[in-house]
């Protein structure tokens, strides 16, 4: 028993340390992933202890990184729930249209794959060349991972199932050369690709956006982060804006509920109201 | 406490299956009467295609509400709720439901051990894990877990399972509390103690 409390001691002190000595603000995420996440780093790295875990982190930046790698967890996969991507296309990309140019931001790129996965969507539709997107994470091993858009060759064929399944109007196999067991996507797809370091839990409005796209990543979350995180996107969005969440996530529960409407209510997409 | 029932000793009865477990549940979860005083949660292995079947085929047939987990949700008492598929499903502290989308563990997402482990810090002596039926060896670590958290844990005997795996694996790593047959589980949702 008092093992197991002093590992919750252990941990918040492990994360205000990483907050004071790196800026990684991971206070607010939520309990149960990252002890989960902290104890499997653990077990990796031959790290008996969070107190030596914190140890290390904070006396080496390199230790910090690796931890970084545990805690942000990327499984995403190109065209993810194919539905929301068809649904994009078909009711939000219409509208969309009307706009002289576009900016697009998609909040917690992680690896990438929901990045160009929106891309390739946006060139069939026409809209690529007028968009701007900004790709953001805290994680810049990531943010590399991104850059790069390359990816493990077997997992082409889930990739090229949900394109089909996403409305994708040629061949996935468009979009990228295979290579030394990767696919290599088009890197003209990432003209207009802004990457950036951007924080959640820090960092603040940038940007005019059109379009929001943050599926997956407030889960990690507490509440009052996801409050945090629902206000900067609300205050981020243009008049009449759009903003995407995870199938399992909801809206519903924050103070900026009363400031959306229902666009898609399957597939979570909301749309900022007209202001009062 | 309602004396009626064993499991009022409980907050929270978290249920682990795999192949074999739809029929399980389907034969047990309508037999809960509406006054059954815990929350419980499942896991029960499913490909992500087949998302929201289960929770629209059983939820008419209880008495109990039953749900897909949502992400922060409170656990309420008297409500059954199911581990969305494609989404580990987490008890936080502070008795909410956190989902994620970390790796798969033994090979599955929702994973039994995922929602065992957290639920043991959560709920502690309050909880009680259940494992039937299941072709794998999820739900083993997690269940361990339970124990040393001074929860308890009962298994389906592997006899009556369609697929033993799974309990066998569970009853190899460490003792249970009770391994029970279907009369057993019967009883137990239906209110009395174990016979």
């Amino acid at each position: 028993m008092v093992e197991l409390e002093t590992i919750d001691i252990e941990i918040r002190l492990l994360l205000e340390g990483i907050f004071i000595r790196y800026g990684a603000d991971f206070r607010d995420y939520s309990p149960a992933s990252v002890r989960r996440r902290v104890v499997l780093a653990m077990e990796k790295g031959g790290i008996p202890s969070v107190s030596q875990l914190q140890e290390r982190v904070l006396a080496r930046p390199e230790a910090f990184d690796s931890l970084l790698q545990f805690l942000l967890v990327p499984t995403s996969e190109m065209f993810r729930d194919p539905s929301y991507f068809r649904t994009i296309r078909e009711t939000v990309v219409p509208l969309l249209k009307t706009y002289p140019s576009l900016k697009i931001w998609v909040a917690g790129c992680s690896n990438g794959e929901e990045l160009y996965s929106l891309a390739i969507l946006l060139r069939e539709e026409g809209l690529l060349e007028k968009t701007i997107l900004y790709a953001t994470d805290i994680n810049p091993k990531a943010l590399e991972r991104a850059k790069n858009g390359i990816y493990p060759i077997d997992l082409a064929p889930k990739f090229t199932d949900n394109y089909q399944k996403a409305g994708g109007r040629a061949a996935f196999s468009d979009y990228y050369r295979a290579g030394y067991g990767s696919i290599i996507l088009d890197a003209s797809l990432r003209t207009n690709v802004v990457f950036a370091d951007h924080s959640l839990a820090t960092d603040n409005v940038f940007a005019e956006i059109q379009f929001i796209s943050c599926r997956n990543v407030l889960i990690y979350f507490n509440r009052k982060l996801q409050d945090r995180s629902f206000r900067l996107f609300a205050d981020s969005l243009g008049f009449r804006g759009f903003l995407g969440i995870g199938s399992k996530e909801t809206l519903r529960f924050s103070n900026v509920y009363p400031e959306f409407e229902e666009f898609a209510a399957v597939e979570r997409i909301y749309r900022k109201r007209r202001a009062v | 406490m309602n004396a009626k029932f064993l499991a009022a000793r409980f907050d929270l009865i978290a249920i682990g299956c795999s192949a074999g477990g739809f029929d399980l549940l389907n034969d047990l979860l309508p037999r809960l009467p509406a006054d059954f005083p815990a929350a419980i949660a499942v896991v029960i292995h499913i490909a992500p295609a087949s998302r929201n079947g289960i929770v629209e085929v059983l939820a008419p047939k209880c008495r109990l509400p039953l749900k897909e987990a949502e992400d922060k949700e409170l656990v309420r008492p008297a409500t059954i709720y199911f581990a969305p598929p494609g989404y580990h499903l987490l008890v936080e502290p502070d008795r909410r439901f956190t989902l994620s989308v970390d790796e798969p563990v033994n090979y599955s997402r929702p994973s039994i051990d995922v929602l065992f482990e957290s639920a043991a810090i959560a709920y502690r002596e309050r909880l009680l894990g259940i494992l039937l039926s299941g072709a794998n060896s999820d739900g083993a670590a997690g269940l361990q877990s339970i124990r040393n958290l001074k929860g308890k844990i009962f298994v389906q005997d592997p006899k009556e399972a369609t697929h033993p795996e799974m309990p066998r694996a569970a009853l190899d790593l460490g003792p249970a509390d009770a391994v029970v047959s279907l009369e057993d589980l019967y009883r137990f949702v239906g209110g009395s103690a174990l016979g």
